[in-house]
């Protein structure tokens, strides 16, 4: 197995052997297991991206995020040796990447890559067992051993029952668990995964990635990875680098780099809106003079708002607490937003001005069904649509 | 407790696989080694010559009996017998190791023109040599046959760079394959010599003519290749995941790739040095056998291969002999009537260029 070199690894070393064992994640100081310095990468000696500096420890995700064409791959290829560096280094704890020996490096870094893996007559097995190649022997026999460690990583993927199926035969996300589960069983000490969850559906994305997520803490595998996803990204990720242009744009924690202001600007977004607390993307809202005026609260009010969207007319709302559900949503959505600050009942002077605004509209809709005390007010804005014979009524979500 | 009994299931059921698979292989291997015996027992039989078996068991094992007849066996059909079982063997692991280099499963020594390669530089030394008045030796026939392979190759591996798509490559590789049989036809019809009536049989394939010392020479090339290409089954297992896979494993990429041409070339080489190019055998067999075992591991495939081809070449060089006796077919025209379908089946069966 993989012999233990500074004090602080060993223990991981040891879990990472032993596989499988749950263990208190991350509490003393550690320190990178893989890390670049002044990495630049591209193709035929020609920069694409230049001074990578990257580090990721054992039992953490480094997600790379940023747009298509923009050098994730490359730099994924780049550390996993296919692609030759241009400059600078890449360690692997404190050895130098490309002075390790194939054998080496394939027992301590395993890929899973956007290239199609070729099988012919391999079960799902087949295909897993094929992770054990850097500990078999000349001929490359498995033993009981090996055998057992395939059924291990198939379980910890929830794959057992593809076992005698056809590779060739199966579903995207479950090619994409089989493939994890060749990647866990090469016990390695390090994965990388270029865009696993591309042509997965939903709850495939999510599956993969909850796996990922156990693993990591389980058994403390350091994961570097490219994701399309950046809601995903922002959820499942320890760090995060954001790839555009001839240097590493940004890098920090998803809280550091997801500001709406920042994906905008990366990704070149000029329609719509990204929410970093949600972590969704928001269309842009219909813009003008408000038409129709949408009393909400409480999150009753969004199914009306994204379909006002889509219908493209201008709305205004109101009138809600800046710690409203509803509000994140209206707020890249609707052409004018009544607040109150929050914790505070809703104000008369707030009243009066969500009153001028609705005067003004030909259409009031009322989502809420329950007026409470800090938003009793808002039943004045109710009573004067229903004078104005403007009221309609409409259910969000229960 | 319920849990536990499950996985107990489970690894009977696994048990219960593993079991399976073997008993299949363990089949696998016994058909081909009953046929190899059958089919040799077959060839030695049959000939324009006929023999009794009590006579031809006694001249085998007792070496006696009437001279006439002793010839034919021990100087004729022995050495052709153990020729093919060799050659047909060698033919079919350089297809296999073809297929896996170029991940393409209609790809073969005969359809790429490394075969055609071989052919054109054996018969140019040959003419040479015939001028000179000298003839050449076993060794110097695969050393040209391998510098033909090679040349062959290396323009493949041009093409192949340029384009990715399967279908192109082997129409590519046939086309090279039509240039050196052209050149090699119009060596030889206009080469004036009385000899070249040996080599036109030559290049149209067949296992005709074969002594001991030939018998003996390939014997060495091809065991030793044998030999070294069993060892690679692992990285060989590894290749047919995908390069980058592959790579990943730990396989030194570039010299495995180095490794594959050269066995793949040094086994090719040897058979047309000693029958000329054969056709169909190097992709029909891998597949037959893949079939069989209902695998594609090489440690499995790659013996299988070698016994396969030698029963599909004795086969085909049974019928070659026997059909128009005395007249005898040319191998290819045996090997491609069976050996050209299972290449539509295949192609067919993938669909995809």
């Amino acid at each position: 197995m993989a012999e233990a070199n500074a004090g602080n690894t060993r223990k991981y070393e040891a879990e990472a052997s032993g596989a499988m064992k749950h263990t208190e994640s991350g509490n003393s100081p550690k320190q990178f297991y893989f890390h670049t310095e002044k990495l630049t990468v591209g193709y035929d000696g020609k920069p694409l991206i230049r001074e990578i500096e990257m580090h990721v420890r054992r039992g953490e995700i480094l997600t790379l995020i940023g747009p298509n064409g923009g050098g994730k791959s490359t730099i994924l290829k780049s550390i996993t040796r296919q692609l030759k560096t241009i400059a600078g280094t890449v360690y692997l704890e404190n050895e130098v990447l490309h002075r390790l020996s194939g054998k080496e490096l394939s027992q301590k870094m395993a890929v899973v890559l956007t290239e199609r893996m070729h099988s012919e007559l391999m079960t799902c097995e087949d295909i897993v067992a094929t992770g054990r190649y850097p500990y078999t022997g000349t001929l490359g026999i498995l033993t009981d051993e090996d055998r057992a460690k395939v059924r291990e990583a198939m379980e910890m993927v929830h794959a057992l029952d593809l076992c005698d199926r056809d590779f060739k035969a199966i579903s995207d996300g479950q090619r994409q668990r089989i493939m994890l589960a060749r990647a866990i069983c090469q016990e390695p000490e390090i994965i990388i995964l270029d865009e696993p969850t591309s042509y997965l559906d939903i709850r495939h994305k999510l599956e993969l990635l909850s796996i990922l997520k156990r693993l990591v803490a389980q058994n403390q595998v350091a994961v570097i990875m490219s994701l399309h996803e950046l809601d995903l990204a922002q959820k499942v990720s320890d760090q995060v680098i954001c790839v555009h242009g001839e240097y590493i744009d940004r890098a920090g924690t998803p809280e550091e780099v997801f500001t709406p202001e920042y994906i905008r600007q990366l990704y070149g977004i000029t329609t719509g809106s990204y929410n970093p607390r949600f972590g969704s993307i928001e269309l842009a809202g219909a813009a003008g003079e408000p038409e129709v005026f949408v009393i909400g609260g409480g999150g009753s009010a969004i199914p009306t708002y994204r379909r006002l969207q889509r219908e493209g007319i201008p709305f205004a709302t109101g009138v809600l607490h800046e710690n409203d559900v509803d509000y994140e949503v209206a707020k890249y959505l609707a052409s004018a937003v009544v607040t109150e600050r929050m914790f505070e009942p809703v104000s008369g002077e707030k009243v009066q001005e969500a009153m001028k605004i609705l005067r003004g509209c030909g259409r009031v809709i009322n989502c809420v069904s329950a007026f409470g005390t800090m938003n009793a007010r808002n039943e004045e804005l109710v009573a004067e649509a229903k004078r104005l014979g403007i009221l309609t009524v409409e259910k969000g979500y229960d | 407790m319920f849990s536990i009994l499950l996985e107990n299931e489970e690894m009977l059921s696994a048990g219960v696989k593993i079991e399976g698979n073997m008993k299949r292989y363990t089949f696998s291997f016994l058909i081909l080694i009953v046929l190899t015996g059958v089919l040799f027992v077959w060839n030695v039989n049959s000939g324009s010559v006929d023999l009794s078996v009590a006579e031809i068991c006694r001249i085998i094992f007792l070496r006696t009996g009437d001279s006439t007849a002793y010839n034919i066996i021990w100087q004729i059909r022995l050495p052709r017998i153990l020729a093919v079982m060799i050659l047909g063997g060698a033919l079919s692991v350089s297809g296999f190791l073809l297929q896996t280099f170029f991940g393409n499963p209609i790809a073969g020594p005969f359809v790429l023109g490394i075969s055609s390669g071989s052919k054109l530089v054996v018969a140019l030394v040959m003419v040479w040599y015939l001028s000179m008045s000298k003839s050449m030796s076993s060794g110097e026939m695969i050393a040209a046959a391998f510098v033909g392979a090679m040349i062959s190759m290396g323009f493949v591996l041009l093409v192949s760079h340029k384009v990715k798509r399967m279908s192109m490559l082997v129409i590519c590789g046939v086309m090279i394959g039509y240039i050196c049989s052209a050149i090699t036809d119009f060596v030889v019809t206009f080469a004036d010599d009385s000899n070249i009536v040996n080599l036109h049989n030559w290049s149209q394939g067949s296992f005709s003519g074969m002594t001991w010392s030939n018998v003996a020479v390939m014997a060495v090339v091809v065991g030793v290749t044998m030999v070294v290409t069993f060892f690679l089954s692992k990285p060989i297992s590894a290749y047919q995941l995908g390069e980058v896979y592959a790579q990943n494993l730990g396989v030194n990429i570039r010299a495995f790739r180095v490794a594959l041409i050269l066995l793949s070339s040094v086994l090719s080489a040897c058979v047309t040095a000693f029958a000329g190019p054969i056709s169909f055998v190097g992709i029909a067999v891998p597949h037959l056998v893949k079939s069989l075992l209902k695998t594609a591991k090489p440690l499995l495939v790659i013996p299988a291969c070698f016994l396969g081809g030698a029963v599909f070449c004795m086969f085909c060089d049974l019928i070659a002999r026997t059909v128009f006796s005395p007249t005898e077919l040319s191998i290819s025209t045996v090997t491609a009537l069976f050996g050209a379908p299972v290449v539509i089946y295949i192609m067919v069966k993938r669909k995809a260029g």
